[in-house]
């Protein structure tokens, strides 16, 4: 059965790729942080559950390391945009064709492999669909183009460059979220939380669960480690329980004020650092100020959506 | 209550003040919170790397970059830019706000994965954003690609929810059901539609404000 194993397989590969080059690079004058930080990278896809839960604390603790102490570098820009406007105008929109390959298996993916759980994990169906997207794309667009294999993971290569250490940031968030949790942060925010709210005022306790849904979603980063904290500590035994407010809307809604939260967070990093960097932004937190515009209103309009239609 | 353990929360903070590294601030804040809780420094390590093992389908998404590199090789952000231009209708606001109906109405039928920053904001979007509002310097370059990944992520928070079968609408009816509450998934995304409207109506409101600020 085809699962998250050859995901990681595939996923290891790449990055393996990425560290030779890098290492290979010598326009990168700190080319060898790099190589180590991918094949690092590539180690854990590859091994991880071989390498014991030590051994893995291990290798964060290098990643950590390279990316802390001087950090890591860029090679030299690919070649000029004069050349790639020349291939644009040769290849014209055909080449729109070759950037639908990954959406498309996305979308086909999302309907067929359902129908052959023997052969495809269900529960993994988005991460498979994804990984055949870039083995598709990649196969059509050299036997197309008729560049050499190694050209794709060049540049390939050049983009991971330019993301850098923000690459590995959600994954490190994430675990963080897990220690959190270990640790009982979420309990502890819950009881303060639950503090705050002036006894006998609906209004103050729908306040209290919007904003301490958006808040507590830009501390963790996710508003699904945010929604079970807020539920159990105000929506549950306040909204639901005494004021006998709709569960339905208390529970979607709050999640969506969550989801207001995530828009205004860089921890929050795959959706608002990662792009940053992918879109080389000069300043790190250029998304999030594109979007405070956005969540704050839209924020108020959730917690007013909870007072008016949860409250008949 | 052992409010020690929220000291993770104030490195994270003092962390980004700072501008320390922020993988280095978050380690520092896993093993602040951990040893706080009483845990041993390895047992601290340990979890963090059994957590960091675990959640590696985060980082899965890079294998897209070969093929993305590829057709940025060929030309495909000067086509889009190219394709932008020749169109006499193409503004910013009528480009993006299009962008964030379609990203909203594909998630919304569950379709999630199908656009995103590496796969389709960074070759596509981005540049035909810059190519339909013609900045006049860096600074206003970096603010419209903020603005196309502004809108997926927009399209997509307020779309996903929609859809019975995604992973928010699962864990609130598991929750819910654990406290002895049964909800049908319908009842929940149904509520994620004034919100999606919502959200339609003020970041498209924006996309045309920022669109005639910039004249």
């Amino acid at each position: 059965m085809i699962g998250l194993a050859q995901v990681y397989l595939l996923a290891g590969l790449v990055f393996g790729i990425f560290a030779v080059l890098s290492a290979r690079d010598a326009s990168n004058p700190r080319r060898w942080s790099n190589a180590a930080f991918w094949a690092l990278l590539a180690l854990s896809m590859l091994a991880g559950d071989r390498l014991g839960d030590l051994g893995n604390g291990v290798l964060v603790l290098a990643l950590v390391g390279i990316a802390g102490l001087g950090g890591m570098g860029r090679g030299a820009a690919g070649d000029d945009q004069a050349a790639r406007a020349e291939r644009a105008a040769r290849h014209g929109n055909r080449l729109f064709l070759l950037a639908l390959v990954i959406p498309l298996t996305a979308l086909a993916g999302t309907f067929l492999f359902k129908q052959v759980p023997h052969w495809i994990d269900p529960k993994q169906v988005t991460l498979v669909s994804l990984a055949l997207g870039a083995l598709l794309g990649l196969a059509v667009g050299l036997a197309w183009l008729r560049e050499s294999p190694v050209v794709p993971f060049q540049e390939g290569r050049r983009l991971m460059d330019a993301v850098g250490w923000a690459a590995v940031l959600p994954q490190m968030l994430a675990s963080l979220g897990a220690v959190f949790a270990l640790a009982g942060v979420g309990q502890v925010v819950g009881g303060l939380m639950s503090e705050v709210i002036p006894a006998g005022s609906l209004v103050g306790a729908v306040i209290a669960y919007g904003l301490g849904m958006a808040l507590f979603t830009m501390v963790m980063g996710n508003a699904f480690a945010a929604f079970p904290v807020m539920a159990a500590a105000i929506g549950l035994p306040l909204l639901i329980q005494q004021y006998h407010g709709s569960p339905a809307v208390v529970a979607a809604v709050g999640m969506l004020c969550g989801f207001c939260g995530t828009l205004m967070t860089p921890m929050a990093a795959n959706f608002n650092v990662v792009p940053a960097a992918l879109l080389e932004l000069r300043d790190r937190n250029a998304v999030v100020k594109a979007q405070v515009g956005t969540a704050l209103p839209l924020l108020a309009f959730n917690v007013a959506l909870i007072w008016w239609a949860a409250f008949p | 209550m052992n409010l020690w353990v929220l000291i993770g929360i104030a490195v994270m903070v003092g962390g980004f003040v700072l501008r320390v590294n922020p993988l280095v601030v978050v380690l520092a804040a896993a093993l602040a919170t951990g040893l706080a809780a009483g845990m041993d420094l390895l047992a601290v390590i340990a979890a963090f790397g059994k957590a960091f093992n675990d959640t590696r389908y985060v980082s899965v998404v890079w294998i897209v970059l070969p093929v993305i590199g590829l057709m940025e090789r060929q030309g495909l952000q000067e086509r889009a830019r190219t394709l932008v231009s020749g169109l006499k209708g193409a503004t910013l606001p009528r480009l993006l706000t299009g962008y964030l109906l379609l990203r909203q109405a594909t998630a919304a039928l569950g379709l999630t994965s199908i656009a995103g920053h590496a796969q389709t904001v960074r070759p596509l979007v981005a540049p035909m954003a810059e190519a339909a509002a013609q900045p006049q310097d860096q600074d206003e370059a970096d603010q419209i690609k903020a603005m196309a990944a502004a809108t997926d992520n927009v399209g997509l928070f307020f779309g996903e929810d929609i859809f019975i079968a995604i992973g928010s609408i699962l864990l609130m009816k598991g929750f819910m059901e654990q406290q002895g509450i049964v909800l049908a998934p319908f009842d929940l995304s149904v509520w994620a539609i004034p919100t999606a409207i919502a959200a339609f109506a003020i970041h498209s409101l924006r996309l045309w404000r920022f669109g005639r600020r910039r004249g």
